[in-house]
């Protein structure tokens, strides 16, 4: 029954993209003219003014094949480098990602341990807890004027946005699993007479790790999300750049592949941590 | 005061304060002992404070006035002298079987070589016939099994006294007989001093050498302290044929239904919180609760 369920989904989903395609498909498709004979009645100066989207219909929308054969192409050679505004799309999404992990991994070191002591200390908990309800809601953009003026580079001031962004998820969630570790867990280390070091480590760590992990996925997404209008704003490389710069070169097409990478490579690192998170995660 | 009184309860109360800064007291001027290799039950409703008892037994709470007192010195926190079976198991559930043992056993052993805690965790989990399934994760385990690896992982570190908190109460009633019974053989077998919180008469009266009867709370008291007449031998299988059973077992749910309401509200005469009186109720000569008090 689940794989039926599963074969059904499936195949109701590739419906669902078929219909989208083939009604993407007809709405850039134009009414067929050639690009040589002019439709009745139209003057030769405003065919001529208005290009080929007078003449033929055609729409500066590209088609979904029109998508399909740029994406073939850009997959195939996609670490070329010829210059700073032509760089292939690999060699952009390696940007990207590089910045992301690097800004999150530095999160991870300072939201995890941080959340620890928020959880296990009540008067941490109460002290901290103005400020990160404070920064929490600040839109991670707006730091980026703070950050370019004292770090004076635009690399690493992305890096700090991705910081900032990705570590309050992490941090609440990680002193949340910790502060609600089940208390027969921990008398178990009480009347076992282990140590408060070897308890964090044995029973509140282990305990907490679905906590924390979700609070990880979601400061993942938030990370990714937050990238790409970062390196809109600081230019340069990354995908984000990508898509402003194709924008600028008027390429609806290469903006389209943009959003079609963004999204997948976005999927793929939730379900990386997703997978991470099943690993440690286990029912009672 | 004899030396022979290897767990003494003395004059323990313990209050909370509730929202408000109304104390309530649980209970106050407590007191009870038991002797080395003692199985002992505490009865009474919830809300007497059983567990709190429990656990400043076990060290895991302390008493606001009084002491708790093993082998001579006082509890004063948890302590791997002591071992405590919950009664929900509190496996550690990303720990196998041999996992949940094994933490304890290195923790008492803190100088074992890998192999030799291994070795010493796999005994407990035989013993407890778990062997076999000593890979298998707490979810994979029916709720007795589960039960077993709580017991194997407590009787692993060989401590001096052994507290359960209920450890049957959430077991199905098959199940419920054969842990009792191995519980039974195993502390019989090794002498094991016992103090067990229980709702269930007949298990108090299959288990237990003395059964400590508490008063309602709040302020609850010992009424007394139930002699099991029983002959150490018995089997659950004939035990409702012996001819004290049922005297015991009417004492015990006569206090339950009518006395532990009423006997806080009318001391017997001579009652004393320092010797709560001992009964030992047997079918023809029907003790009276105040009567036959122990001189100690």
């Amino acid at each position: 029954m689940a794989t039926s369920l599963n074969l059904r989904a499936a195949l109701v989903s590739f419906l669902l993209l078929a219909a989208f395609l083939l009604v993407w498909q007809g709405a850039t498709a134009g009414f067929g003219g050639t690009s040589g004979g002019l439709p009745a009645g139209m003057d030769p100066e405003y065919a001529k003014l208005m290009g080929l989207t007078a003449t033929t219909g055609k729409s500066a929308m590209p088609s979904p094949l029109d998508v399909g054969g740029a994406l073939m192409k850009m997959l195939s050679d996609p670490f070329y480098d010829k210059g700073p505004n032509d760089k292939g799309i690999g060699i952009q999404l390696a940007y990207s990602l590089g910045r992301v992990l690097l800004g999150y991994a530095i999160a991870v070191l300072v939201a995890v341990p941080l959340g620890f002591l928020i959880g296990m200390s009540a008067l941490m908990s109460r002290a901290l807890d103005p400020f990160i309800q404070v920064l929490k809601p600040i839109s991670p953009l707006a730091w980026m004027p703070l950050a370019l003026y004292t770090i004076k580079d635009s690399g690493i001031s992305a890096i700090f946005v991705i910081f900032i962004c990705s570590v309050w998820p992490m941090l609440l969630n990680t002193a949340f699993g910790v502060a609600s570790v089940r208390k027969e867990w921990l008398n178990v280390a009480r009347t076992l007479e282990v140590g408060p070091l070897k308890r964090a480590f044995t029973v509140i760590l282990p305990a907490a790790a679905p906590t924390i992990l979700t609070g990880m996925r979601i400061s993942i997404g938030i990370a990714w999300l937050v990238i790409v209008a970062a390196e809109m704003l600081v230019g340069g490389t990354g995908i984000g750049y990508f898509v402003w710069n194709e924008w600028n070169n008027l390429s609806i097409t290469n903006v389209i592949i943009a959003i079609l990478i963004i999204g997948v490579t976005g999927m793929v690192l939730d379900q990386i941590l997703a997978a991470v998170a099943r690993l440690v995660t286990f029912p009672e | 005061m004899t030396d022979s009184r290897y767990v003494s309860i003395e004059g323990i109360a313990r209050r909370y304060t509730a929202a408000g800064g109304r104390t309530t007291t649980v209970f106050e001027d407590l007191w009870f002992s038991m002797n080395k290799g003692d199985f002992a039950c505490i009865i009474g409703h919830s809300g007497c404070g059983k567990t709190t008892v429990l656990n400043i037994l076990a060290g895991l709470d302390a008493p606001d006035t009084g002491a708790a007192i093993m082998d001579g010195q006082a509890i004063a926190g948890p302590s791997l002298e002591r071992a405590v079976i919950f009664q929900g198991h509190a496996l550690l559930p990303w720990r196998t079987v041999l996992g949940n043992v094994t933490y304890a056993v290195s923790s008492r052993h803190r100088r074992w070589s890998a192999q030799k805690v291994r070795d010493h965790a796999m005994r407990f989990i035989e013993l407890v016939g778990l062997k076999g399934a000593e890979n298998k994760r707490p979810s994979e385990l029916s709720g007795g099994m589960k039960q077993r690896v709580g017991i194997a992982r407590a009787l692993s570190i060989e401590p001096k006294m052994l507290l359960m908190d209920e450890p049957f109460s959430a077991l199905d009633a098959l199940t419920r007989g054969t842990l009792q019974d191995e519980v039974r053989r195993i502390c019989l077998e090794t002498g094991q001093t016992v103090f067990m919180i229980t709702h269930d008469v007949d298990e108090a009266i299959y288990l237990a050498d003395r059964i400590v009867l508490m008063t309602n709370g709040p302020q609850a008291v010992v009424a007394e302290i139930v002699d099991n007449p029983l002959p150490r031998d018995r089997r659950r299988l004939d035990i409702h044929k012996q001819p004290d059973f049922y005297a015991v077992r009417n004492h015990l749910i006569d206090f339950l239904v009518e006395r532990s309401k009423t006997f806080k509200s009318a001391l017997p005469p001579g009652y004393d919180h320092r010797h709560p009186p001992v009964v030992r109720p047997t079918t023809g000569l029907s003790t009276p609760p105040d009567g036959d008090m122990r001189a100690a």
